[in-house]
């Protein structure tokens, strides 16, 4: 049984459709990576999985629990079991690196000072950051920044991690640690993950399944190694990066000779 | 024309569900505030950073605008041969107007575009996103010990800006124009009632400090997270509190001293 079941989700904003019935089992243990092209809502998808935005229309399941049926109590019950790692790290920019990894822990448990201590090294020494524990946040790299907000996302011992876009503009070290990171997470604490990215070579290193989203929907799921030899146009032409082909390099538009003309006409 | 009538529409549609937004986030605060007082630590450290870091400010103008009052006062009341009441002209106008409206007018400009920066930058770097999916609510852990901090702040400013513009008004007075510092002072207690000036005034500045710190903190959680939108919500806040705390000052003076 899948650890979060989403069926005919629609989600519109105003008018625009970002889902119109997606279908995505994410199965425990395994790293499942949602892909696409930029502006597809794939941060929306964690962003509705984690129970930040209501679906128009499907539902969403988290451990057998219909999210968005919840009452706020149980929504944050749900998701102290929840780990999310965002884009910008997002971490309190007010306090060093050691509370940051804290925080979660001062906020649901009473648990004593010196413990507090001492689970906090040992997720900082997890990421290779326990010695910027005194660091602020202003004074941390990209990379760093989001290695201890996965520290933080771990704090509680999740059942799941969410990544928002965990290697967009990474160096090729940092983006190597994180991979690296993710893996050993997911195998080591027994995590669920869910990677969001439009980084090809790094997500498909370590996914074991990939749902491609499109237009609002599911273009193609399976092992990386499966989508490689897809025969679909348009997974080649994602999963190679090629500038033009089904997705037109060109933004929709009238032809350029009329474009031209239209103006001459108008002089 | 009709598209006049249709913008005028969505402006009115908007304008009632920012409101409508706004007293939504004015409750789910008040319902975080009593949580403040089993963490205490999260208040007394939002009421140095709203309150103390303003405290300079307001003994500044104070001072200033006491001694403007003085200067005035005694200009006036010389040709009265009334010089003696300065005490009283000073205080009343300090403790009944001046000292309310200028401080939260000042507090606005200070504390309250700061809280708006902060809310809404931590918004733009989603480290209230983050909160709420650490299962923390910002509006608990950080809006409501903040508002409180401003509630409490507030009249403490306005207590200060007034006694410091008392002795400012004094200064002039007295020092550089020779009034009787006796008179000043005895008159100024005579005539200067505790409930219907002292409370009163009082009572104004809670009114703003609660007006204030809930448009600055609203439109710091509800600005666009954009460098744009953070730069004006911040002018919005400044905006709206000033036209917030003279247009509620001439209801509370209306209220208060208007049967007089």
């Amino acid at each position: 049984m899948p650890l979060i079941k989403i069926r005919d989700l629609h989600f519109y904003r105003g008018d625009r459709a970002i889902f119109e019935g997606v279908n995505i089992d994410i199965y425990r243990g395994k790293i499942t990576a949602i892909m696409g092209p930029s502006g597809t809502g794939k941060t929306t998808l964690l962003r509705l999985i984690g129970g930040q935005l209501r679906p128009d229309r499907g539902t969403i399941e988290v451990d057998g629990q219909d999210v968005h049926k919840l009452s706020r109590s149980e929504l944050y019950e749900l998701r102290k079991r929840m780990g999310m790692l965002f884009q910008s790290g997002a971490l309190l920019t007010d306090i060093p690196v050691f509370d940051n990894v804290a925080f979660p822990l001062r906020e649901h448990t009473d648990l004593p000072e010196s413990m507090i201590h001492d689970l906090v090294l040992m997720k900082l020494q997890a990421v290779g950051l326990r010695g910027a524990r005194d660091l602020m946040p202003s004074e941390l790299s990209g990379g760093m920044a989001r290695r201890v907000a996965l520290a933080r996302a771990v704090t509680l011992d999740p059942m799941m991690v969410m990544y928002d876009e965990p290697f967009t503009g990474q160096d090729p070290i940092s983006m190597g640690t994180l991979v690296n990171l993710i893996h050993k997470m997911n195998d080591a604490m027994d995590l669920t993950s869910i990677v969001v990215s439009h980084d090809v070579t790094e997500t498909a290193e370590i996914a074991d399944v990939i749902y491609l989203l499109s237009e609002g929907k599911v273009i193609e799921k399976g092992s990386p190694v499966q989508l490689k030899r897809s025969s679909s146009q348009w997974v080649q032409q994602f999963m190679q990066g090629l500038p033009d082909g089904p997705v037109p390099f060109h933004y929709s538009n009238v032809s350029l000779a009329d474009d031209l003309f239209a103006q001459e006409e108008s002089a | 024309m009709i598209e006049t009538i249709r913008s005028l529409g969505r402006w009115g549609l908007g304008t009632f569900e920012r409101l409508g937004r706004g007293h939504l986030f004015l409750f789910r605060t008040l319902a975080g505030v009593p949580e403040i007082f089993l963490r205490l630590s999260l208040l007394v450290h939002q009421l140095f950073s709203v309150g103390v870091l303003s405290v300079f400010l307001i003994l500044i103008s104070g001072l200033f605008v006491g001694m403007v009052l003085g200067l005035q006062g005694y200009n006036t009341l010389v040709d009265f041969g009334a010089e003696e009441s300065l005490g009283v002209l000073v205080s009343l106008s300090l403790v009944r107007e001046l000292g309310p409206v200028v401080s939260a007018l000042l507090f606005a400009g200070r504390a309250g575009s700061a809280l708006t920066a902060e809310i809404g930058l931590m918004k733009s770097t989603e480290q209230l996103s983050g909160m709420e999916m650490m299962a923390v609510d910002p509006i608990h852990r950080v809006i409501a010990p903040r508002f409180l901090a401003g509630l409490i702040s507030m009249p403490l400013l306005a207590a200060l800006f007034s006694a410091v513009g008392i002795f400012g008004g004094f200064l002039v007075g007295h020092g550089l124009l020779g009034v009787d510092d006796g008179a000043f002072w005895s008159q100024m207690q005579v005539k200067t009632d505790w409930y219907d000036d002292v409370l009163n005034g009082v009572i104004k500045s809670i009114v703003f400090g609660f007006v204030v710190t809930w448009i600055a903190l609203f439109e710091g959680y509800d600005a666009t997270p954009t460098s744009e939108g953070v730069g004006r919500a911040t002018t919005r806040t400044v905006v709206h509190s000033a036209f917030a705390i003279l247009g509620l000052d001439f209801v509370l003076t209306a209220l208060m001293f208007g049967e007089g």
